[in-house]
């Protein structure tokens, strides 16, 4: 619980204005703590007086020890037949690299599929000193209970201090269960990742809609895990000279075990590229008046090499799938630019997209939301401007 | 038969502004509803209930006293029963504890669960990791992201139509079972003058840590595996700006011009 030193306290009044939860009122001679506590530590962080402080658990530094190595889940997607390893994987290897070489340690991508595992020599290439190879007829597609015993069974034997995850849906599934089964802590949807002094893996993630951010250490159980998002660290070209590791690890699955079973894909995504992989996005919204004008955004995407996304306004209307629909209840993107044609930037909508390095918006209301994030903030009809635009970007 | 709908109460992150000298939440006037991915989870709840018979809807809550309100909502919307997990113990619990604290109040309270219904992620800490890490505790499948649910006619199992990266995907998972709900056709509903009455017969019970076979280094933030250690604002957009009054030709130069200033175009 929280604990409060009254002695050192001047009753200054921070901590109460610091709390997202109102749990602490300042009084005339001493702070008070309510029940609506978490013991999230924003008071503890602002206190100018170390006044206050948060009870944790310790973990012995020989215990810990016992973990090496960065881990990586080598999440792979089919492509003509094969598996190979999606885009997101490689921001990792090449991220992972440096926490690896900070802590004196091995980098390893472990990669789960059938017989149709393919390009794992690029993982080395990518950064990887070692890739960790499951192949079963039963990973022949990604289900949870086949995923989740083989990583889990591949993590209990190496002892890996840090295991990363893409924040995909996919990643989002299997990081959780994997992370409950060996009774392990958790960060989800990281932004940042780094090394402290006391080698411990600090995530920093966002929360309550992007408002805040949070910076969060797992100190007592190994490997700490972390679900990463997207677009958020860049790739580095791969090198092939690296030398190449690739090794088997046999795994016990029986179909009895897979406890969900596929009864129908239903494909809609006709786009190509996923959202949350691209690059370049120009994403739509109910501003662009109706479905036949998407026509331009389209082809702004196409021209910039970038894909086209939408808000949840226009896949309520039925112009655009849900598969590139962009925010809270579609997908968090963070691209490279992020184009917001006719999108008012609702909190809803911006949480999935605030990430982008660099946003352009265009929209007829000068008091939308979404100008106060935007680099470059234009108010008109984007109806008139996109062609205009496209002129103009003619090569 | 029985269905669990695990919700959470969360501030109204719409209406959340960051003080700009303390770097923290402003809370005063925050409204704390039923996060929306739970009520949809709910309301799958209540679909099911109407295409079959004999199901009861029980709603747990982990959270302060105050959550009390969220699960009234519950009651309000469909639930028949509802238990709120309550206990200054758990305060502090990371995505870990929460879990191991439902889990272990849905295997005590709950035994005969059917079905447990999450919504796909919390709108406050958008984890989404509590519901999957309830299912590995109990030992259930799990289908995330569901849109459509429905029983097999001899209700062995759940079929659920869930959104994935290329459209949708029709799984089938036998029962007992745990299920995330995105939005899909679901809408959230104001209750109506009868239901907010036929609440108020309905049974919201309390369920503490004394209740739970938990020891206390199991729960809150003794029992937690990760902890936040700073809390602090996003950095600041800088050198943002607007432009307003351009005619379309002018300013569809200006984008393109900044593009390629940013090395998009060339």
């Amino acid at each position: 619980m929280l604990k409060i030193d009254h002695p050192i306290c001047n009753l200054c009044g921070l901590c109460q204005k610091s709390c997202p939860f109102g749990a602490i009122t300042a009084g005339d001679d001493k702070i008070t703590v309510d029940e609506r506590c978490t013991l999230c530590g924003a008071c503890v962080n602002v206190c100018p007086q170390a006044a206050l402080s948060i009870e944790r658990r310790q973990a012995s530094p020989e215990e810990l020890a016992r973990f090496s190595g960065v881990f990586v889940w080598a999440e792979c997607e089919e492509r003509e037949q094969k598996l190979a390893p999606r885009k997101v994987v490689y921001e990792l290897l090449t991220h992972g690299r440096s926490l690896a070489d900070r802590l004196g340690q091995p980098l390893v991508a472990i990669a789960l599929g059938d017989g149709r595992l393919q390009g794992l020599e690029r993982l080395c290439h990518q950064g990887a000193d070692r890739v960790i190879c499951c192949r079963h007829e039963l990973l022949v597609g990604y289900s949870t209970d086949g995923f989740t015993t083989a990583l889990a069974a591949v993590v209990a034997k190496e002892k890996p201090s840090v295991l990363l995850f893409g924040a995909t849906p996919n990643g989002r599934d299997l990081a959780p269960r994997v992370a409950a089964r060996l009774r392990l802590g958790l960060t989800a949807d990281c932004t940042g990742l780094a090394i402290d002094d006391q080698g411990q893996l600090v995530q920093t993630r966002p929360a309550f809609g992007g408002n805040i951010m949070a910076s969060i250490v797992t100190p007592y159980t190994r490997p700490q895990c972390a679900t990463v998002r997207p677009n958020v660290f860049a790739a580095e070209a791969p090198d092939p000279q690296r030398p190449v590791s690739i090794e088997d690890f046999p795994v016990n699955l029986s179909k009895a075990a897979i406890r969900t079973r596929v009864v129908e894909r239903i494909a809609t995504a006709s786009e190509g590229e996923k959202i949350e992989e691209a690059r370049i996005l120009v994403s739509a919204g109910r501003g662009c008046g109706e479905p036949s004008n998407l026509d331009l955004v389209r082809r702004l995407a196409h021209r910039l090499g970038g894909a086209m996304a939408g808000s949840r306004a226009i896949v309520e209307l039925g112009w655009i799938p849900h598969t590139l629909q962009v925010g809270q209840s579609g997908t968090t993107v963070g691209p490279d630019l992020y184009i917001a044609v006719g999108i008012s930037g609702a909190v809803q909508h911006v949480v999935g997209m605030s990430s982008s390095k660099k946003i352009v918006a265009i929209n007829r209301d000068p008091d939308a939301p979404i100008f106060k994030i935007a680099d470059l903030g234009v108010v008109g009809d984007a109806l008139h401007i996109l062609p205009k635009l496209l002129d103009a970007i003619k090569t | 038969m029985k269905i669990v709908v695990c919700v959470k109460q969360v501030p109204e992150i719409t209406n959340v502004r960051v003080n700009a000298e303390t770097g923290t939440l402003i809370r005063e006037g925050v409204a704390s509803i039923l996060n929306p991915f739970c009520e949809y989870a709910l309301d799958h709840a209540v679909r099911l209930k109407a295409a079959s018979r004999d199901i009861e809807i029980v709603a747990v809550s982990m959270g302060p006293p105050q959550a009390r309100s969220a699960l009234m909502r519950c009651l309000e919307l469909g639930a028949d029963r509802a238990i709120l997990v309550s206990d200054r113990k758990f305060a502090g619990a990371d995505t870990w504890a929460t879990a191991l604290t439902l889990a272990a109040v849905i295997r005590k309270a709950e035994p005969d669960a059917d079905l447990i219904l999450v919504g796909k992620q919390a709108i406050d800490g958008d984890t989404a990791q509590v519901g999957p890490e309830i299912a590995e505790i109990l030992g259930m499948p799990q289908i995330m992201y569901g849109v459509e649910l429905s029983l097999t006619p001899n209700r062995k199992r759940i079929r659920v139509k869930r959104e994935v990266e290329f459209g949708y995907e029709v799984l089938e998972a036998r029962l007992p079972a745990l299920v995330s709900t995105s939005k899909g056709e679901v809408l959230r509903r104001m209750p109506s003058l009868a239901d907010v009455l036929s609440a108020r017969g309905k049974v919201l019970r309390l369920a503490t840590a004394a209740d739970l076979e938990l020891s206390d280094n199991e729960l809150g933030l003794a029992g937690s595996y990760t902890q936040v250690v700073k809390v602090f604002p996003p950095a600041p957009k800088k050198g943002g700006r607007k432009v307003e009054g351009l005619e379309p030709a002018a300013a569809a130069k200006e984008i393109a011009e900044y593009l390629r200033s940013e090395g998009y175009i060339c």
